[in-house]
């Protein structure tokens, strides 16, 4: 019998397979269409204090095996999800993680400090790294400072596990780890999406409304993945890998790289199941392989041995 | 209720200059489906293109599905390609139907170039309904439009090939300027700046109008929040158009 399952500060997650904040709604909008249950986790939707409209259209445009996105962390805000989305999000088999998205640092705790009055979350991402709002976001997942400062703030709030999610968009992403650990955080989740732009040469316009957004999706999935490796380096916590998975041998690239669990986001898009049949393909690999916990994958990756010619390419 | 499905080409043809017709085998969502509502279809196994493309449910017969596009890009393109045996992954139906049951006597479809999409479809419907039918097609030229399965078509032309020349807007206002028509309610499928003269004109005369719009949308399910409109009432600023949409009454919406 294959073991799937982690567990993060005394909380155990049944599989390995999350699903993005901002690519599962809060749950319900694919329920018709994939088993939840059969997930690891949801990480919400970014909730913020107030309900956020998002930026103007255009906000998506498809790139090279990618997509950028500009939405602008639009939600529902923190109210109107505890009173509408998390009653359907409590009658799930899963673990729930609120993502949480702030202009502040007093935000986030007032945030957090709310949900941490509601049954039915299990523990929080903090999204300190969207590129595509003015104010919080990159500017403060880019401070390392800031980031840590951020963590120490919300670590003293909350016994649930706290898990960062940090930008790609920095010089060493390993520094952020490292701090981001050092303030008490239970896990680090990366990469958020890289700062990217299309433009439209007819116009001669950038084809987004705030010219630059977030590409993901598996163009960024080798960055993600020397990102995921930087970062194992140097921290003791769980990191959680995210960035163009696509198949369950992409998430089993980031476990060898040193990633203890995955998160699928723009997959979400184009096959709504996509992490529950990540997380099929995950087991089969395992057994396959003779392997009886998914942890001896973790970090697996064996760098001192010959390279040999590769033939898969072809 | 939406589904997921690999759904089988069981036919492939053009019926118009450009204008291409792909029947899906979808037993499911032929029975689900109203006008207007449309499906997200993944045009490759591979990333390239990745995300799925939207498009309008042009007509449903029996257990089969009916597609219509023209090829503008790497989607379309592939789906062009599409030959009978040939499968598609589809989501649908998705998306909020036009409002075809009360309000009006004669129905009045306007479609800009392949905006025809979800009018043979509409048309069927509304027949069963007994309402009248009045249809405005424009195009670049006659060669490119097609009237299959549609009632009582007027047609514009911008070169003058066929029909009204001019844009199908102004044809139609020509038209309600001599013609008396009993309780219309017009409904809208094209180009956006079709569409927001079409609203203009609509909103001037006082004539009810659903407007069935365009997005760039990843998941058609109302997430990736990539599709939105803006809104003219209510406290949200914007509306999405994969699922409060894509059919909007067009004075609840602002066009840009």
């Amino acid at each position: 019998m294959l073991k799937e399952s982690f567990i993060l500060r005394g909380v155990e997650f049944k599989n390995r397979v999350l699903v993005a904040s901002g690519t599962f709604g809060y749950g319900n909008e694919v329920k018709e269409v994939v088993d939840v249950n059969r997930l690891g986790g949801i990480c919400t939707k970014s909730l913020s204090w107030k309900p956020r409209d998002g930026n103007p259209p255009r906000r998506i445009v498809e790139t090279p095996s990618g997509m950028l996105n500009s939405i602008g962390l639009a939600n529902v805000g923190v109210h109107a999800f505890i009173k509408e989305k998390l009653p359907y999000l409590r009658t799930l088999d899963t673990r729930i993680i609120a993502n949480i998205a702030a202009s502040s640092v007093q935000e986030y705790c007032d945030v957090l400090t709310l949900l941490e009055q509601e049954e039915g979350i299990d523990g929080y991402e903090i999204n300190v790294s969207c590129p595509n709002v003015k104010e919080g976001g990159l500017s403060f997942g880019t401070d390392c400072a800031m980031t840590k400062q951020i963590t120490l703030r919300l670590r003293a709030l909350t016994e649930k596990p706290l898990i960062i999610k940090l930008t790609p968009n920095v010089t060493h992403i390993s520094e952020f780890a490292r701090a981001v650990e050092d303030a008490g955080a239970d896990a680090v989740s990366l990469i958020n999406t890289v700062v990217g732009m299309a433009v439209d040469v007819h116009k001669r316009k950038p084809k987004l409304s705030t010219v630059t957004g977030g590409l993901s999706g598996p163009a960024i999935k080798p960055m993600a993945l020397a990102k995921v490796y930087e970062a194992a380096q140097v921290v003791n916590i769980p990191i959680i890998g995210i960035g163009g998975i696509m198949t369950a041998e992409d998430a089993i690239e980031f476990l060898l790289v040193g990633a203890t669990a995955v998160q699928v986001g723009t997959a979400n898009f184009i096959d709504p199941a996509a992490g529950t049949k990540i997380a099929e393909g995950m087991r089969q690999f395992a057994e396959r392989q003779g392997i009886t916990d998914l942890e001896q994958l973790v970090g697996a990756l064996e760098t001192n041995k010959d390279f040999s010619v590769l033939h898969s390419w072809l | 209720m939406i589904h997921q499905f690999v759904a089988p080409v069981t036919d492939h043809r053009l019926v118009a200059d450009g204008i291409h017709v792909l029947t899906l085998h979808a037993p499911a969502l032929a029975a689900d489906a109203m006008p207007g509502q449309f499906i997200n279809v993944r045009t490759t196994d591979g990333s390239l293109p990745l995300l799925r493309r939207p498009f309008s449910i042009a007509r449903v017969t029996g257990e089969s599905v009916e597609v219509l596009f023209n090829i503008i890009g790497l989607g379309t393109r592939m789906m062009g390609a599409r030959r009978v045996g040939d499968t598609l992954d589809v989501l649908g139906p998705l998306g909020v139907p036009f409002g075809i049951d009360s309000g009006f006597e004669t129905a009045v479809l306007v479609a800009g170039g392949v905006g025809v999409a979800p009018f043979p479809f509409l048309t069927a419907m509304l027949t069963q309904r007994r309402k009248k039918l009045i249809t405005f097609l424009g195009a670049r030229s006659a060669s490119q439009i097609t009237t299959e399965h549609l009632e009582n078509p007027h047609i514009a032309t911008d070169d003058g090939s066929g029909g009204f020349q001019g844009t199908v807007v102004q044809l139609l206002e020509r038209y309600l300027q001599t013609t008396p028509i009993e309780r219309p309610k017009i409904f809208g499928c094209g180009p956006t700046p079709m569409l927001k003269a079409l609203s203009d004109l609509s909103i001037r005369l006082g004539v009810p109008c659903e407007l069935s719009l365009e997005g760039d949308m990843a998941c058609g399910v109302g997430i990736c929040q990539g599709c939105p409109v803006e809104r003219v009432d209510g406290e949200k600023k914007y509306a999405l158009v994969c699922v409060e949409g894509p059919t909007f009454d067009c004075t609840k919406i602002r066009l840009t």
